[in-house]
C-alpha cells in the first residue's frame, strides 16, 4: 500500500477546439493538504472536475488511482460514494432551507416509512456543527448566516457523506480575514482527523500556511510538485507565469495625450452586504490614447470598481468622484455615464452584453439608437449601414447584420458588443476581459481594435486576469488587491513577477 | 462617424465571411422555406379557416359571418395588442378583464346615469384605463413586484370596483354614438346600394398603400445593398395578399360595410406596429425582454419603459370595455369575464416568447383571429361551451409547444 490516498496519471482533458489538459500527473499523499496554484484558466478547476466525476469517464483520457484502486466515476454521486466531495467556489446550498435540511439534501435522514426524522436529522447536523466549529442552530435557515459560516456547512456536509479527500475550489474568495483564517485552521483540524485535502488558491500566503505539497498548474501542464519546505513565493509566482511570451500582441506604438478621465477615492459596498467594503478607495487616471490595464486576482473587486463607476450598475454607498478632462463628471446612471463619455464592455456577454434573440444590427443600435432616430422612430435602412461596416471593419463572420448573435462565436459576439460600444462614441472604454473564452486568432483580432481605438485618442481601460495579455498590449498597469489599488507600473517596469507581488498584496492589518 | 474604420490586418482575417455560392433554385427554395417559418402562423390561419369553411359548408365565409367575427372578436384584438407588449417585455397582465368590466361600468355611470356626451364619457373612461395602468405600473416597475401577482390582485380590484361602480345593477341603454363603437358600420354613405362603394374604394386604397409601401422598403433596402427576396416571391405574396383584402372588401361590403370596430383596430395595428417595429420605444421593449441586464448596461430605463407598458395596457383595456359595453349596449358584472385568457393565448398563439424578447403585433393578432375563427366555427357546427374551452385551450399549448419545438431544433436554448 502506497501512502498517496490520489494518483491521477496521465490526464489529458480537449473541449472541441481546446486542450485544457495535456497529459497532467497530480499524486496526494494521504493525510496531506495538496495545493493546487495556477493562474485563471490554467486547468485547475477542469482537474477538479476529472477527478470528481463532472467530466465522466471517457471523456477524459488517463487513468485516475484512488485508494490503491482504478476509479471510472460516471458522475459525482460516484465520486461522492467513494468519499470524494468537492465543494465549488459558488456555494451549492439552498438558501431558504435550514442548516440541517441542506447538509442531508439528498441524503435524507428516514425514519419508517421513509418519512424524514427531523430529530436524528437536526441532532445529527448539531454533532457535525460541532465538528466545524459551527456555533448555530441546526434549524437557521442559510440565508441567515454569513458567506464563511455557509462555507463551513458546506465542509458539515462534506463530513456526511463520509469525506476522504476534501477538495476545495478557492474557499476564501468570498470570505472576510477572520473566517478565513478559521476556515484554515479546520482545513488543518481536519487533516488531523485524517482528511485528506485539495485546495484551490492563488494566495501565496494561505497556502504557504495551510498546504505540505504544492502542485502548478500552467497552460493545462503540471509545471512541478515542491514540497513544503521548498515553497517560495517566487518560485510559484515563476511558475505560474513562466510561459514565453510568443508574438502574440500586434505592435502598438503609444501616442499619449493630455488626462481624460480621473477617478478619485472609488469606495463601493456589497449591495447585499454593505458592511463589506467591496472597492476601496481606488483613484486612477487614464490618459488620450492610452491604454491601462487593471490587474487583479478573481475576486479582487474589478468588476465592481467597472460597474459600480458606469451608472452605479454594481453596489450601494457609492462614493468618490470623476473627472473628464479635469472637469467633475456624474455617473449616476447607465445613460448619464454614456452621455458623459463612457463605455463598458462587460466581462460577461451573455448576462450582461447581448440580447441573444436578437440579431446584429439591433444589438449594436441599442446603446445608440438616439443617434439613428428622429420624433422617436429608427432609421432601420440607416442602422443596417452602420451595423454592416462594423460588420466588415470588424470581421465579424455572419452573412449579414440580420444574423442572430446568439448564433454567433464568441469571439464574434464579443465583436458585436466592441461595435456596440465603438458606435455610442465614447472618450474611455472600460473592456472587462476582452478576450474571455475565445480563441487565439479572434484575440489578436480583438487587441488590433484596442490598438486602433487608441490611436484615435480614446482612452481605454483593460481589465484582464491574463497577465500576458495586460503586459503584451497595455502602456501601464494598475494592481488591484481586495479592492484596493496597490501599486501601479509602467509597462518597461512591470512584470509577471512584481504584479502578481502587487495583486496578492494583502492590506496591512 | 470617425470611429468606424477600425481595421483589422488581411492575414488575421482569417476564414473570411460566409457567402455559399448558391445557385438560384437553392436560393429560391431557402427563401420560400424560410418566409415559411416566419408566415406559419398566417397558414395556421388559412388551415383553420379552410377547415372551418369545409365543415360549416361555407357559412364561415359568408358575409354577415365574415363581419361578425371582427366585431364579436374586436375587443379580444384589442386586449391583444398591448397584451403581446407586456410579454415581449416579460411580464403578463391578469387584470385587464376586470379592467375592461371596471371601466365599462364607469362609462355606463359617465354616458347614462350621468348623461354626459358621449365622446366626454369615452376620453373620461380611457383616463380612467390610463389612471390603472399607472397604479399597476407603479407597483411592477418601481416597487419590484412580479407582474402575475400585481395583476392577480388587480384582477380582483377591479372586478370587485366594477361591482361598486354598477351598484349590483346593470347600466343600459346608451347612446347611440357611443353604441357605435362596438355595433356601427361606415356605410350607405353613397345609398343603399347591393355592394357598398366606400368599403370597396377603402379596400382599393389600402391595397395600392401596401403595394407602395412594399415597393418603396424594397428600394430603399436595395440602395442600402441589403439583400432581399426574389422579385418573383415578392410580387406573388402581394398578388396573395390583394386577393385576400378584396375577398374580405367584397364580404364586408355585400353586407354592411366597414363595421366601426375594424376601424379603430386598422387604427391601432397600425400606430403600435410601427410602435414596435420602428420606434426607439419598441426596441427598448424588446431589449428589456430579451436580456434585461443588457438593456440596463446600454442606458435604457427599463423602469419607466415597464411603467409605460403597464400605462398603455391600461388605456387599452379601457378601450376594449368600451367596445364590449357598447356592443351590449349594456355595462354588466359579468362583462370581461376571461377576456385576459383570451388576450394572452392570442399572443402566445401567435408566437410571443413565454420568457419575453419574442413576439409581433401581427403575430397576435393572428392569433387573435385563429381563436375567433375557432369560436365562430364551433359555434356555427353547434358545439357546447365546455368542447368549445377544451380546444381552445388544446391549440394554445400546441402552439407554444410548436414553438418550443423549433426553437430547440434551432439550437436556442
Amino acid at each position: 500500500m502506497t501512502t498517496n490516498i490520489l494518483e491521477m496519471r496521465n490526464i489529458t482533458k480537449t473541449f472541441p477546439g481546446v486542450k485544457a489538459l495535456s497529459d497532467v500527473t497530480l499524486d496526494v499523499e494521504r493525510g496531506t493538504v495538496h495545493a493546487i496554484c495556477g493562474e485563471n484558466g490554467a486547468g485547475k478547476s477542469t482537474l477538479m472536475k476529472v477527478l470528481s466525476g463532472v467530466y465522466p469517464h471517457g471523456t477524459y483520457t488517463g487513468d485516475i488511482v484512488f485508494e490503491d484502486e482504478t476509479v471510472e466515476f460516471k458522475d459525482i454521486r460516484d465520486s461522492e460514494a467513494k468519499g470524494i466531495v468537492i465543494i465549488h467556489q459558488e456555494l451549492a446550498l439552498s438558501p431558504y432551507l435550514s442548516i440541517a435540511e441542506n447538509i442531508f439534501l439528498n441524503n435524507e435522514q428516514t425514519g419508517p416509512l421513509g418519512l424524514i426524522d427531523w430529530n436524528k436529522t437536526n441532532h445529527e447536523a448539531a454533532k457535525l456543527l460541532a465538528r466545524v466549529g459551527l456555533k448555530e442552530n441546526p434549524t437557521t435557515k442559510i440565508l441567515d448566516i454569513g458567506v464563511g459560516k455557509q462555507q463551513l456547512v458546506e465542509i458539515a456536509k462534506a463530513l456526511s457523506k463520509r469525506v476522504k479527500l476534501l477538495i476545495l475550489d478557492e474557499p476564501t474568495a468570498a470570505l472576510n480575514d477572520e473566517d478565513s483564517d478559521h476556515l484554515l485552521d479546520l482545513i488543518l483540524h481536519l487533516k488531523g482527523q485524517g482528511i485528506t485535502s485539495i485546495i484551490i488558491s492563488h494566495k501565496l500566503n494561505e497556502i504557504k500556511k495551510v498546504a505540505d505539497t504544492v502542485t502548478v498548474i500552467r497552460d493545462g501542464k503540471t509545471i512541478e510538485t515542491i514540497q513544503k519546505t521548498d515553497v517560495t513565493e517566487e518560485r510559484i509566482i515563476k511558475d505560474m507565469v513562466g510561459r514565453d511570451l510568443e508574438h502574440r500582441y500586434p505592435d502598438h506604438t503609444p501616442n499619449i495625450g493630455a488626462e481624460i478621465l480621473r477617478v478619485e477615492d472609488w469606495t463601493a459596498h456589497h449591495p447585499q452586504d454593505p458592511t463589506r467594503v467591496m472597492v476601496d478607495e481606488v483613484s486612477l487616471n487614464v490618459h488620450a490614447g492610452e491604454i491601462v490595464g487593471i490587474a487583479g486576482l478573481m475576486g479582487a473587486g474589478r468588476t465592481e470598481f467597472a460597474m459600480s463607476l458606469f451608472g452605479h450598475t454594481y453596489g450601494t454607498r457609492i462614493s468618490g468622484k470623476v473627472f473628464k478632462h479635469g472637469i467633475e463628471i456624474k455617473t449616476r446612471t447607465v445613460s448619464e455615464a454614456i452621455k458623459n463619455g463612457l463605455a463598458y464592455a462587460t466581462e460577461d456577454r451573455k448576462h450582461y452584453g447581448l440580447n441573444l434573440l436578437e440579431d446584429i444590427k439591433r444589438n449594436i443600435a441599442l446603446a445608440s439608437l438616439d443617434k439613428l432616430s428622429s420624433n422617436g422612430l429608427v432609421n432601420d435602412n440607416e442602422e443596417y449601414k452602420i451595423a454592416d461596416g462594423y460588420r466588415k471593419s470588424m470581421n465579424i463572420k455572419a452573412p449579414n447584420v440580420l444574423a442572430k448573435t446568439g448564433k454567433l462565436s464568441g469571439g464574434n459576439q464579443q465583436k458585436v458588443v466592441l461595435s456596440k460600444w465603438i458606435y455610442s462614441d465614447p472618450d474611455v472604454l472600460i473592456l472587462d476581459e476582452p478576450t474571455r473564452g475565445i480563441d487565439v486568432g479572434a484575440k489578436y483580432e480583438i487587441y488590433a481594435i484596442i490598438n486602433a481605438l487608441a490611436a484615435e485618442g480614446k482612452g481605454i481601460i483593460v481589465i484582464s486576469s491574463e497577465l500576458p495579455e495586460l503586459l503584451g498590449i497595455c502602456d501601464r498597469i494598475y494592481a488591484l488587491s481586495e479592492g484596493r489599488i496597490t501599486g501601479q507600473l509602467p509597462i518597461e517596469e512591470a512584470s509577471p513577477e512584481s504584479l502578481l507581488k502587487l495583486m496578492t498584496m494583502e492590506k496591512p492589518r | 462617424m470617425t470611429n468606424t474604420q477600425t481595421p483589422v490586418t488581411e492575414e488575421t482575417a482569417a476564414g473570411g465571411g460566409i457567402h455559399p455560392t448558391e445557385n438560384k433554385f437553392t436560393s429560391w427554395l431557402s427563401h420560400l422555406l424560410a418566409d415559411l417559418g416566419k408566415n406559419g402562423i398566417f397558414l395556421a390561419l388559412l388551415a383553420v379557416v379552410i377547415f372551418f369553411a369545409i365543415v360549416t359548408d361555407g357559412i364561415l365565409l359568408r358575409p354577415q359571418n365574415i363581419s361578425n367575427l371582427i366585431v364579436q372578436n374586436g375587443y379580444i384584438l384589442v386586449l391583444a395588442i398591448g397584451m403581446v407588449m407586456i410579454i415581449i417585455a416579460g411580464h403578463i397582465d391578469l387584470s385587464v378583464g376586470s379592467v375592461a368590466a371596471f371601466v365599462g361600468a364607469c362609462s355606463g355611470v359617465f354616458a347614462v346615469s350621468w348623461g354626459l356626451p358621449w365622446w366626454l364619457s369615452i376620453i373620461l373612461s380611457l383616463g380612467i384605463g390610463a389612471l390603472v395602468g399607472v397604479w399597476q405600473g407603479f407597483w411592477v416597475a418601481y416597487v419590484g413586484i412580479p407582474a402575475f401577482i400585481v395583476t392577480l390582485a388587480g384582477m380582483l380590484i377591479f372586478r370587485g370596483l366594477a361591482l361598486v361602480v354598477l351598484g349590483n345593477a346593470n347600466i343600459g341603454s346608451f347612446p347611440t354614438e357611443y353604441r357605435a363603437l362596438g355595433n356601427g358600420f361606415l356605410s350607405n354613405v353613397f345609398g343603399d346600394l347591393d355592394l357598398d362603394p366606400l368599403t370597396l374604394i377603402v379596400a382599393a386604397i389600402a391595397v395600392v398603400a401596401l403595394i407602395v409601401g412594399q415597393f418603396r422598403t424594397r428600394v430603399a433596402r436595395q440602395k442600402y445593398g441589403q439583400e432581399v427576396e426574389p422579385i418573383v416571391w415578392f410580387v406573388a405574396k402581394l398578388v396573395l395578399i390583394t386577393l385576400a383584402i378584396g375577398f374580405f372588401a367584397y364580404a364586408l361590403a355585400s353586407y354592411k360595410g366597414i363595421p366601426v370596430t375594424l376601424i379603430v383596430l386598422a387604427v391601432l395595428v397600425l400606430i403600435y406596429g410601427i410602435i414596435m417595429n420602428r420606434s426607439v420605444f419598441g426596441r427598448h421593449v424588446y431589449a428589456i425582454g430579451g436580456n434585461r441586464h443588457a438593456a440596463e448596461l446600454s442606458g435604457i430605463k427599463t423602469r419607466k419603459t415597464d411603467f409605460l407598458l403597464f400605462v398603455n395596457m391600461g388605456v387599452l383595456a379601457a378601450l376594449a370595455g368600451l367596445i364590449f359595453t357598447a356592443r351590449l349596449n349594456l355595462a354588466g358584472p359579468k362583462a370581461g369575464d376571461g377576456f385576459e385568457l383570451e388576450a394572452i393565448s392570442a399572443a402566445f398563439i401567435g408566437g410571443a416568447a413565454v420568457q419575453g424578447g419574442v413576439g409581433t403585433i401581427g403575430g397576435a393578432i393572428i392569433g387573435g383571429l385563429i381563436i375567433g375563427v375557432l369560436n365562430n366555427g364551433m359555434s356555427i357546427l353547434g358545439l357546447g361551451i365546455e368542447w368549445q374551452q377544451a380546444v381552445k385551450g388544446l391549440v394554445l399549448l400546441l402552439a407554444v409547444a410548436f414553438d418550443v419545438y423549433n426553437k430547440r431544433r434551432s439550437g436556442g436554448k
